[in-house]
């Protein structure tokens, strides 16, 4: 029998998660009987949203939850005034951006990284962000801007980059940093109170970071029940399992069901070096207005390092606005791609008219990959 | 700088997705369309006294030139070699042209050629004419190489995506997306350590193995660039039928689900260089199928799924019994965080 | 939001770098992050750094809670 890493059988966990899964429906349905209408759950996550599509678990559970996107993908949010600095950065000449696969095809209001590239710009694709220090080391005469998108989870692997080129004494690298924090966006969220959300699946990653007792405000000042959880089919189904339960017994709490990785507080040693060189600060987010405290940003002794300020003359356009694009209504929940009137309407993966389009982890993309036709 | 960017050629564009498809659609049909390329297959079939000869030509660029399984040379003859046989025919011979960079060591250019003609040599194919140039280029490992091949079709070869019909059965001959990640994870510099195997071989034991059983098989493909999931949704469209794929049928191997996983990447859209889609008539599909175990490289072949009626859709039963549609690929996989 | 895949740790060279595996597939990650991992140790990797160590333990406590619940225990 096929185990996995951990010496479980994977026939076992297959079996479990078709029972498991007979029970959430069982539970959604039971919910449903009684409001007279299907829960409302908002997957903060990006990464959830699709797990929860290429599973297959969103559309059999169709019936009785309403899955919303949240604000966690994290070239989503970014706003098209950052996009746009970003892309011309590479304009530059003797740079050479060092990039997650995620932006490269964003578009931003007239290119994107991956149109530049074609023109000649120097666009490194990296799977980790110490390979923006090898290449800084290797190309002293040429200026190396790691492009620091993400959350919590990202941000200290960044800050890691910059330790490194400090010991190294690397002077020809730089950040531009536009590092999101989770808890502040959600705060705004729900505070905007614009839509009856019923509960929320919290981004399991983040909190491995930031530990599970981040999130607790939202069932305490928010009475909504919420889960931490991973992102295989069995972690999904365990989340919803034990937010439908609080549902049905009408308690708002916080379940963390990814105990074996997510601690109560968190990562320390992570938390301490994001505060070593970075400082809470505002931020533009798509979908929002700035929110405060939401962004992480370099702190001032550091902004040497900071592409934003060794980069001053850039040339960026006036930012464009996607007319009718309903991205900023999408990450917050408000509304489903299907919603979108733009949405494989003229907007697809090859002609996306918003980020939401074009990130793979993109409430869009995911709805347009995954979940439509069926 | 708000000038109306004109559109520019992207790397996506070579990766056999949509936008592959666009640029063929838009730039190369107007001007040159007629009836042998509006089959779109893998080879042209041409009637030529009494014969219907395939003629098939690809060109390679492969970054590293020598990866885990394989190098562009062994590629440029299994992949040539590959579409003949997947069209049905018995490959006669080859041409072969290299654009050569500047700079670059002739040994090593000696290396690709020795692995071209060892291949070659063991499928007893002529490579009978070729051509040299020489580009100046910054990357001297920037070689390609053009194979071109010309094939008889066997006589009882009736291989048509129009003929495929909603009960038909779709078989795989192995495991899918080895050759994608094995370049993936070298191009990247993923620094692996025992990094999965490209399967680039050639299939012409598909042929020798299943001649009697080619008039069961309705239509044939190597799910190269762009994967199962473009190979099998390309079908789909120009067969007017919707496919089925059981995911616990598919066979990703370890690595390669592993390079996936650490990639963000689908492996339903990674290329396979040795492996070959057929979809057979059904009732035949377990005779077809014992039929390529025979064979080494066809030892994992097995049932992947279905055709039904439909529109050109293609879809996927995920292990927990959910359905989802698969897209034709939309631009080239890239490593995410998220 | 954030892709990470369970490694386990196999060595750990100097300056935080480690060789952890999965699925057969071995390569370098940094473990600045979570500089207490040792070899054999299981960790969650993100963008190239080990973000947290994973308890197996605990792991299949809450597989066995769900399997005892849906009464699947000792089903092979």
């Amino acid at each position: 029998m096929k185990q996995d890493s951990f010496g479980h059988p994977v026939e076992k966990y297959n079996l479990l998660a078709e029972h498991l899964l007979a029970k959430v429906l069982e539970l959604g349905q039971k919910i449903a009987e009684k409001k007279g209408k299907k829960t409302k759950i908002m997957e903060v996550c990006g990464t959830h949203t699709v797990a929860f599509s290429r599973s297959g678990i969103a559309q059999l559970l169709s019936d009785v939850l309403d899955l919303r996107s949240g604000p966690g993908c994290p070239v989503c949010v970014t706003h098209q005034q950052d996009l746009d600095y970003m892309i011309s950065l590479s304009r530059i000449k003797d740079v050479i951006i060092v990039t997650f696969g995620d932006l490269l095809r964003v578009p931003g209001s007239f290119t994107s990284l991956e149109k530049e590239k074609a023109k000649g710009a120097n666009v490194h694709i990296c799977y980790s962000p110490l390979e923006a220090i090898d290449l800084a080391a290797k190309n002293t005469q040429k200026e190396i801007v790691l492009l620091g998108i993400g959350f919590e989870t990202t941000a200290p692997t960044i800050a890691a980059a910059l330790s490194q080129a400090l010991e190294k004494g690397l002077q020809n690298f730089s950040i531009y940093s536009t590092l999101k924090l989770v808890p502040p966006a959600l705060e705004a969220l729900l505070q905007e109170k614009k839509f009856d959300l019923d509960g929320l699946v919290l981004p399991g990653h983040v909190s491995t970071v930031l530990g599970s007792d981040a999130f607790d405000f939202i069932a305490q000042e928010y009475a909504l029940p919420c889960v931490v959880t991973g992102f295989e089919p069995l972690d999904l189904l365990i989340g919803l399992y034990y937010l439908l339960t609080s549902l049905i017994e009408e308690k708002a709490e916080l379940t963390n069901t990814y105990t074996h990785i997510v601690k109560e507080k968190g990562n320390q040693a992570a938390k301490e070096i994001i505060n070593l060189y970075f400082e809470e600060g505002d931020t533009l987010w798509r979908g929002f207005a700035s929110i405060p405290g939401s962004g992480l940003k370099l702190r001032t002794k550091y902004n040497d390092f900071e592409a934003r300020y060794r980069f001053k003359k850039v040339e960026i356009p006036e930012t464009g606005v996607f007319s009718g694009c309903s991205c900023g209504d999408i990450i917050t929940g408000k509304l489903t791609p299907f919603d979108c009137v733009h949405f494989n309407n003229g907007c697809t993966p090859l002609t996306p008219v918003g980020p939401c389009m074009v990130s793979s982890e993109g409430a869009c993309s995911a709805y347009y990959q995954y979940r439509q036709q069926i | 700088m708000n000038e109306q960017e004109k559109d520019v050629i992207l790397l996506s564009h070579g990766d056999g997705g949509l936008l592959t498809h666009q640029l063929i659609q838009g730039t190369f049909f107007p001007g040159f369309k007629n009836e042998w390329l509006e089959e779109e297959g893998d080879s042209a079939v041409l009637n030529f006294c009494h014969e219907r000869l395939a003629f098939s030509t690809d060109s390679f660029v492969v970054s590293p030139l020598f990866f885990p399984g394989g190098d562009i040379g062994k590629l440029a003859i299994c992949g040539t070699v590959n579409d003949l046989v997947v069209s049905g025919a018995r490959p006669l011979w080859l041409s072969a042209a290299f654009i050569i960079p500047e700079g670059m060591a002739i040994e090593r250019l000696s290396d690709v050629v020795r692995s071209m003609s060892e291949i070659a040599g063991d499928l007893k194919l002529p490579i009978v004419t070729g051509d040299t140039k020489v580009v100046s280029s910054n990357d001297p490992e920037n070689l390609f190489i053009n194979t071109t091949g010309i094939g008889v079709i066997y006589p009882e070869t009736n291989f048509n995506v129009k003929n495929v019909e909603p009960s038909d059965i779709v078989i795989i001959t192995g495991s899918i997306g080895d050759h994608g990640a094995a370049i993936l994870a070298a191009r990247l510099g993923l620094e692996l350590e025992e990094s999965p195997q490209s399967d680039c071989a050639p299939l012409d034991f598909i042929s020798t193995l299943l001649r009697p059983y080619f008039p069961y098989i309705k239509v044939m493909r190597d799910p190269t660039r762009g994967g199962l999931a473009t190979t099998l949704k390309e079908l789909a469209i120009s067969g007017d039928v919707d496919f089925w794929l059981e995911e616990n049928s598919i066979n990703v191997k370890p690595k390669v689900k592993a390079v996936s996983d650490i990639l963000g990447i689908d492996p339903y859209y990674l290329a396979s260089e040795g492996r070959a889609l057929l979809v057979v008539k059904n009732g035949k599909e377990e005779e077809i199928i014992k039929e390529l175990k025979k064979h080494p490289l066809g030892k994992d072949a097995s049932i992947i799924g279905y055709a039904r009626a439909g529109k050109g859709n293609l879809f996927l039963r995920t292990k927990l019994g959910g359905t989802r549609p698969l897209q034709m690929l939309a631009g080239t996989p890239l490593p995410r965080i998220c | 939001m954030c892709l990470g895949i369970p490694m386990k740790v196999i060595e750990i060279e100097k300056n935080f770098r480690a060789y952890a595996e999965t699925m057969g597939v071995k390569r370098p990650i940094s473990i600045k992050l979570v500089p207490e991992a040792k070899p054999g140790d299981f960790v969650l990797v993100h963008a190239g750094f080990a973000m947290e160590k994973i308890d197996p333990v605990e792991a299949r406590k809450r597989i066995e809670l769900f399997e005892k619940m849906l009464n699947l225990e000792g089903l092979d």
